[in-house]
């Protein structure tokens, strides 16, 4: 791979690539499908919200899970690829925890699956570290100026999973219909959980 | 290394995307990059760390077009270097899946890393001591290693203090290299945001898990 090569469509390089490993006997379509169909079916933040709606009505799986998050996590199933330290930070009244990757895009694969296009994005990585409250705003969470933030940064091999503010107005909400409001932006800190 | 990769606090980059609910593939072809890129160290016989530098190696230009882009590049920059293809058998490749008649070059000799392992995962166990405890001040030395590493600019020289003790783990800066897992304490620094920023920041903390090699004592 050098610079001064001309840019090849990125689909055209992916075709490429697949041919000649798949010539190699080093790649084959039953595997390629069968890694697509894990992570567009079974692996993303479906998984994650299960896990949030039941730390919001079992309080000791929520001491559980803020004590180990990663023993908590597999409880439910829920482990493998970028998932072996989990830690889940718990948002407060008066506490908003954040997270971001600034040297890839590292993302607690078990619990949300692979990270949506705006984690990934250059304005994403470069600002949360510098400017959280202001890009916070721009994604529509206006935090009161009493609220800490908190931002981690996943520079190691553990991952971190933000674990939301229950919305008020659920008193009476199941476990399952808990699940279904939370969203993978407020598992990450970019969002909160609305009312139903 | 001082590369495009090392984003945090670079300014540019411009407003924040919007939050969509999409799926994890926009279209099929990211897919399959996916798969690639993720069997590519097992392809190569390389580990997740080297897959990050070569990552990293990618041109800026290249880099900025998407991150399935970087991914699919990245990962063939390491089949690369292990020689299981070579720049010009994709270019040919690809010039053929478009019609156009060019000859293959031959396939490369593989060339895969002889690489220590302490087996699978990142998490290892160290028999000495942490040099630093919970609440202790801690310095981010001044480091620029030529080499793969995870310690961002933005923190470098900056003070914080020990807020977690994080498990011990393969150390990406000596795995990536295949010189050996070289496993290490990792904690949790965390620093206020005036400390990086100077005085108009924000107000805010930033956490960052930080390999022990890449801290000094405050005295």
């Amino acid at each position: 791979m050098t610079s001064e090569t001309e840019h090849i469509d990125p689909a055209l390089r992916v075709e490429a690539l697949a041919s000649l490993l798949t010539e190699r006997g080093l790649l084959d379509e039953a595997t390629v499908d069968n890694f697509i169909k894990t992570y567009e079916q079974s692996v993303g933040p479906m998984n994650g919200a299960k896990v949030v709606a039941k730390a919001w009505t079992d309080p000791q799986y929520r001491a559980r899970l803020l004590a180990d998050g990663t023993a908590a996590i597999a409880e439910l199933g829920f482990k493998g690829p970028q998932g072996e330290h989990i830690i889940v930070l718990e948002n407060t009244p008066t506490m908003h925890h954040v997270v971001v990757c600034t040297l890839c895009s590292c993302y607690p694969w078990p619990v949300l699956g692979l990270p949506p296009s705006w984690y990934k994005d250059p304005a994403y990585r470069s600002r949360m570290v510098r400017e959280p409250r202001r890009v916070l705003r721009e994604f529509g969470l206006d935090l009161d100026d009493n609220v800490e933030i908190a931002v981690h940064d996943s520079s190691s091999e553990v991952r971190y999973m933000v674990l939301p503010q229950r919305p008020a107005g659920t008193e009476d909400a199941t476990e399952e219909e808990l699940a279904a409001l939370v969203t993978r932006d407020a598992m990450v800190g970019v969002a909160k959980v609305a009312a139903p | 290394m001082d590369r495009i990769h090392d984003m945090g606090g670079k300014q540019g980059f411009g407003q924040m995307p919007e939050l969509t609910d999409a799926p994890p593939f926009a279209e099929a072809w990211e897919g399959k990059a996916f798969v690639i890129g993720a069997l590519a160290a097992r392809i190569a016989g390389t580990n997740l760390h080297a897959f990050r530098h070569a990552i990293e190696r990618v041109p800026p230009d290249e880099y900025l077009v998407g991150y399935w882009n970087r991914w699919t590049i990245g990962a063939q920059i390491m089949m690369e270097d292990s020689g299981i293809v070579t720049d010009e058998e994709v270019r040919a490749r690809a010039a053929r899946l478009t019609g156009r008649d060019v000859p293959e070059p031959s396939p490369p000799t593989p060339r895969k890393p002889e690489m220590p392992s302490g087996g699978a995962g990142n998490l290892r166990s160290v028999e000495t001591p942490r040099a630093f405890a919970l609440g202790d001040r801690v310095r981010v030395a001044d480091l620029d290693p030529a080499g793969h590493t995870r310690l961002p600019r933005y923190v470098r020289r900056h003070t914080g203090t020990v807020t977690a003790l994080q498990p011990c783990q393969v150390f990406p800066d000596t795995a990536a290299h295949f010189v050996g897992e070289n496993p290490q304490h990792c904690y949790t620094v965390q620093f206020d945001s005036r400390e990086l920023w100077g005085p108009d920041a924000e107000p805010f903390r930033l956490s960052i898990d930080l390999f022990e090699p890449y801290l000094e004592p405050v005295t």
